[in-house]
């Protein structure tokens, strides 16, 4: 069943033009063109067409979002075509299948001569030998030469464990060197930006880097230097390799030669969870995963998503993951109305006072100020509460400079769901100074916040002591934080699960990584609490029932459910 | 299942026989060598090989030898071992080549079941089973073994093949 919400649908695509190819031997029919680094359809490489019929091709300079360079010659595979003969007809078998003329070394015919796989287009009939001798055996040439002078110090590597390297050395590698000279040397641990560390010696010269940089980024500022063996990847002279995207080489630097400074000897890669999350630092919305171990969350790294963000996401985001470890996370309930006594079932009690409170609270008495941070099941649940105590509502903008690829201005993760879902009026904050009139003349005695620090946007300390009722979640400390009679504490986005609209009203769902600090639990299931308390009618106990409710019920959302969106998310109609 | 019992023969119902039998076997051993050790007054002979606790070692310069590769940690099979990577700022290592060692390693002697994996795994040759059998202390707490306590007991290995130092 398709999905009606989806709005990819794209006029009919025109048929496809197949030819028919061999695969070790298996017929296959493969699309003539296919979608290139851009997604231009050029025409399809040997590389595709055994990717399709699924045979792997050993590779490291080909990356399937970059321009093709084919340096590395790992991914050659012998191939044969239909031989022709001077009539330029196909010359036939004694059976009636075309003869297949093995492409030779043109000196030595008894030689196979491989072709590169990632830059070779295929042609009809062709017979490609992916897993031949032959073919493996000028892997293990391609292999045993670029280990020449590989200087083989994997224990202190942070790649080490997702290195095409160790994985193409299990396969094609041979356990003994037969190099006995001395081998070349070439700078270690070199400085090349102020998020890069460059280690000469491992890198295998693929070029990824200079072409990502080049061409995906527009910063033209790496390149090879030296020549021959001392090749070397370098910055400009004089200049630091310094963008928004530098980290992103260290993703698809295949071996070891690019290193993250922040990651660096933090942990070894196989012992971090990956759970799929998303990038909170702007309304673009990068899919990522988190890498985490024992609750401690290590490292981000972007996750495919040609909806959103291709397979790149930029430094300020990719590193903007440390306040969820901060030692001074809120991890207990707390506030002036607990004084002194710590009840034993600290939840329950607080649940009950702030009901005693919401309940008594006459209409038009109560404000709340949802961040645009939190998921779009815990503003659905602010707004159905909000709605019953006819309180008003907003959320806080947060803006930056953007960039031309993935930054985006709105700093907010979620500023389209809490419009949509009527957190925040079109003009997000423009009820906040209505908000603090309402402290100010006595007409508001109750405020919620959950997720922000409001003295930072209009109302200031002065204000929220005038309150009656300050009923504050959040995850670090803050000015408001400390005014608050009841503080409950909350979780970061990697401590539970929930969904986000990003700015180009993509609905995305992410999953959870760790647990919360100490008391802390995720804002929608107190918040459902809260609101069943309100309303007096029970709601769905899951994230899945509470989204699926929300779709329902938020026609922006069309009748979504949390199963549909999938791991890439679906975009709906702004 | 049932098991019938076997009818006993006269012979045997003598009982004095089994008797005459047993007291045989005890005179045989009371004039044979003694073999019991007066342990622990009286030590036995570790022999080589033999898999004692694990420990760290440095190497003849008094380099600590762990690069922190965490592969020991990896391979324990009770997950007796943990190790505090040095991170982008931690100490800079004993032998700068080497580019780092960890910030703290401990093994937890309670839980390592004495396999060798840890050894085996190793690139470094920086972890050895050593001959120490008997390990006591007088709290769990105790017996989790610090990297300065691990080093201490490990002592120098003799490094034959010097890997960082010829980098
Ligand atoms: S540094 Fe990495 S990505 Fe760049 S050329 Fe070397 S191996 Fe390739
Ligand atoms: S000997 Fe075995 S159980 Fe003990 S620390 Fe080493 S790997 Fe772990
Ligand atoms: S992947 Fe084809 S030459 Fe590198």
């Amino acid at each position: 069943m398709s999905n009606p919400t989806t709005t990819e649908s794209k006029p009919a695509p025109p048929p496809v033009e197949k030819i028919k190819i061999k695969v070790d031997g298996r017929e296959i029919e493969v699309p003539k063109m296919m979608p290139d680094w851009q997604g231009k359809l050029q025409p399809t490489t040997m590389l595709q067409a055994c990717a399709l019929a699924g045979v792997e091709i050993p590779h490291y300079c080909y990356h399937p979002k970059l321009p093709v360079a084919g340096n590395c010659r790992m991914c050659l595979v012998e191939f044969g075509t239909p031989m022709m003969g001077p009539d330029r007809k196909p010359v036939l078998n004694e059976d009636g299948t075309p003869k297949i003329a093995k492409s030779v070394l043109p000196y030595e015919p008894g030689t196979p001569r491989g072709a590169i796989g990632c830059a070779t287009p295929i042609t009809p009939g062709m017979e490609l030998y992916p897993s031949s001798p032959a073919t493996k055996q000028m892997r293990e040439a391609i292999m045993e030469s670029l280990l020449i002078n590989h200087p083989l110090d994997c224990p202190i590597c942070d790649q080490a464990g997702e290195c095409k390297l160790q994985e193409y050395s299990v396969d094609y590698g041979k356990s003994a060197s037969r190099f006995v000279e001395e081998k070349v040397h070439k700078p270690k641990q070199v400085d090349l930006g102020p998020r890069i560390m460059l280690d000469d010696e491992r890198c295998i010269l693929c070029t990824r880097c200079i072409r990502f940089t080049k061409d995906i980024v527009g910063d033209d500022k790496l390149g090879i230097v030296n020549r021959g063996s001392y090749n070397t990847i370098a910055a400009y002279p004089g200049t630091q390799f310094d963008n928004n995207y530098t980290l992103n080489t260290v993703d698809i630097c295949p071996v070891g030669a690019l290193t993250s400074k922040d990651f660096r000897f933090k942990m070894r890669v196989w012992f971090l969870k990956e759970t799929k999350s998303l990038c909170t630092s702007c309304g673009t919305g990068c899919n990522t995963i988190i890498g985490s171990r024992e609750n401690k969350m290590y490292r981000y790294e972007p996750r495919e998503n040609d909806a959103v963000n291709s397979t790149w996401m930029c430094d300020y985001g990719r590193l903007n993951y440390k306040w969820i470890n901060r030692p001074d996370r809120l991890s207990k309930v707390a506030g002036s109305r607990f004084k002194g006594e710590i009840p034993s079932e600290v939840w329950l009690e607080a649940v009950k006072a702030i009901l005693a409170v919401l309940n008594k609270a006459p209409q038009d008495s109560v404000a709340i100020v949802a961040s645009a941070r939190q998921t779009n099941e815990e503003l659905y649940l602010i707004k159905k509460m909000a709605d019953k105590l006819g309180a008003i509502t907003d959320s806080v903008p947060r803006t930056g400079e953007s960039d031309r690829l993935l930054l985006h201005e709105d700093r907010n993760p979620n500023s389209t769901g809490a419009r949509l879902i009527g957190i925040s009026p079109q003009q997000m904050g423009s009820n906040l100074p209505k908000i603090a009139d309402g402290i100010r003349t006595g007409q508001i005695r109750t405020l919620l916040v959950i997720g922000e620090d409001v003295t930072r946007h209009g109302i200031g300390a002065e204000l929220l002591q005038k309150l009656d009722n300050l009923i504050v979640s959040d995850i670090l400390p803050s000015k408001t934080t400390e005014l608050a009679h009841i503080l409950l504490p909350g979780c970061a986005h990697g401590e539970k699960r929930g969904s986000f609209v990003n700015v180009k009203g993509r609905v995305q769902r992410f999953m959870k990584a760790m647990e919360g600090p100490g008391e802390a639990r995720p804002e929608w299931e107190f918040l459902k609490e809260l609101v069943e308390g309100v309303t007096g009618r029970t709601g769905p106990a899951t994230i899945e029932g509470l989204f699926n409710q929300m779709a329902k019920d938020v026609p922006a959302f069309n009748e979504l459910t949390w199963a549909a969106l999938g791991d890439q998310g679906v975009t709906v109609p702004l | 299942m049932i098991v019938k019992r076997k009818e006993l023969s006269f012979w045997e119902r003598l009982y004095l026989p089994a008797i005459i039998g047993g007291f045989k076997v005890t005179l045989r051993h009371f004039f044979r060598k003694k073999v019991t050790m007066q342990y622990p007054e009286e030590k036995w002979v570790v022999p080589e090989g033999y898999r004692g606790a694990p420990y760290l070692v440095k190497d003849p310069e008094g380099n600590t030898k762990c690069v922190s590769c965490q592969l020991c940690e990896f391979v324990c099979p009770p997950k007796a071992i943990k190790i505090t990577p040095p991170g982008p700022d931690g100490q800079a290592a004993d032998r700068p080549a080497a580019e780092k060692m960890p910030k703290e390693f401990e093994i937890n002697m309670l839980r390592c079941i004495f396999c060798g994996y840890c050894q085996e795994v190793c690139p470094e040759e920086a972890i050895f089973l050593m001959k120490d059998y008997s390990l006591n202390g007088e709290s769990r707490k105790e017996m989790i073994f610090n990297k300065e306590k691990l080093l201490a007991l490990g002592g120098v290995h003799e490094d034959k093949i010097w890997k960082w130092k010829n980098k």
